[in-house]
């Protein structure tokens, strides 16, 4: 059976096979994506293993920012994988957008209206 | 008339020839396949969110999950952490058998596909480990007392050299050796592990079970069918499928599946074990 896509046009960016010389490019960029994510990880856990959110029952005034610096870090993780991992950032620039630009759309719009509801409903039901 | 078409000038219109993606449409489907599967996941997670928010208060992740196999209590996020460094490192394997695939190496494919397989079930066998445990829950379980932090719940907890004390979360203890064996002697109320309607991480809080037991597990399916799917790959490559078809696609889409089940972990991780 022919395909298009590997028959055709020889030109598709990552089906194409490559040589040793550009496999070793790819490999230490690999190498270095993987040193990053791993090195998040462990600040990650260490930050989360000894700063606490409540000491003796009173709440650490600062959590906020060491809240927002996690999801931040995660955020930067995922942006590792998806873009370098799975290729997508060597993708046709239409097609990272079309999987990126509806899906985070979405969600920012779920988070925004279930977590006003949930402040909301939670705050009737504290009273 | 019929069966008549004009002529597409290649040069202007796109006239069906190749992928205006130019990705092959396997390629394509995966990706289309993840977008909706990362949408549920996406919901599952704001879901978790949903209810943070309206409960307030939340058990920490570093005072539930701070268990280690053979070792026990008092290593707060280490095994979990080191799940996440084991789903990350098959990652990177699997992304190294993509780029192997990219050169025909057969041999290195076969390397780096198998260190993926055994990291995922690695995984799913600390995943295992995990449930266990939190459906065990601790010890001695908690108990309902007459005080007002953390709404009177408290872990029994065994004292070095002797007798027992009240934890109530937060850095909060009861030592006082009468007090305690007080209390224990006429709890309230009692919850030892997890289930799906009451849950001693947090008492007040019988979503914290639901929540934890629906997203880890709902995860956890994806890692097995993800090792199951590797695995399958694997055989193909060894059996020499894709010597014949002169490409290594196959093993290209599913390192995507791969990739996005360490994706979703990476959330998890931060939402049920960090912040």
């Amino acid at each position: 059976m022919l395909r298009d896509d590997l028959d055709l046009d020889k030109e598709y960016a990552l089906s194409a096979n490559h040589d040793e010389e550009h496999g070793k490019v790819l490999r230490k960029k690999i190498w270095k994506v993987t040193i990053i994510l791993t090195a998040i990880t462990i600040v990650e856990v260490i930050t989360g293993g000894s700063i606490k959110q409540f000491y003796e029952g009173v709440p650490n005034d600062s959590w906020w920012i060491i809240k927002w610096g996690f999801i931040f870090l995660t955020l930067v993780k995922a942006g590792y994988i998806v873009l370098s991992f799975m290729h997508l950032g060597d993708e046709r620039k239409n097609f990272r957008y079309m999987v990126l630009g509806p899906y985070i759309l979405f969600i920012v719009y779920l988070i925004f209206h279930l977590f006003t509801e949930a402040t909301y409903w939670g705050e009737i039901i504290h009273q | 008339m019929a069966g008549h078409s004009e002529k597409v000038d290649s040069a202007t219109l796109w006239g069906g020839g190749g992928s205006p993606f130019r990705l092959s449409y396997g390629k394509q489907w995966m990706w289309f396949f993840l977008v909706s599967d990362a949408l549920t996941f996406g919901g599952l997670l704001c879901t978790y969110g949903y209810f943070r928010h309206q409960y307030g208060d939340w058990p920490i992740g570093e005072e539930v999950f701070n268990a280690m196999p053979f070792l026990g209590n008092g290593f707060p996020l280490l095994y979990v952490a080191l799940m996440t460094f084991i789903l990350i490192v098959s990652s990177v394997t699997m992304v190294l058998a993509v780029e192997a695939g990219h050169r025909l190496d057969k041999k290195a494919v076969i390397k780096w596909l198998t260190l993926t397989v055994i990291g995922g079930a690695f995984f799913v066998g600390s995943q295992a480990w995990e449930w266990y445990h939190f459906i065990h829950g601790s010890h001695y379980g908690v108990i309902l007392t007459p005080e007002l932090m953390n709404d009177g719940w408290a872990t029994i907890r065994e004292v070095v050299g002797g007798g027992f004390s009240l934890d109530y979360g937060h850095g909060q203890m009861i030592t006082d050796p009468a007090l305690v064996s007080q209390y224990m002697a006429e709890p309230l109320g009692a919850i030892q592990g997890a289930n799906m309607i009451e849950n001693e991480y947090a008492p007040m809080i019988p979503q914290f079970g639901n929540l934890f037991f629906f997203i880890t597990g709902f995860h956890g399916f994806h890692v097995l069918s993800g090792v199951v799917i590797n695995l399958i790959i694997l055989i193909n490559v060894k059996k020499g499928v894709y010597d014949e078809r002169g490409h290594f696609e196959m093993v290209e889409k599913v390192g995507l599946y791969w990739h996005f089940v360490d994706l979703v972990w990476v959330f998890v991780f931060t939402f049920f074990y960090l912040v």
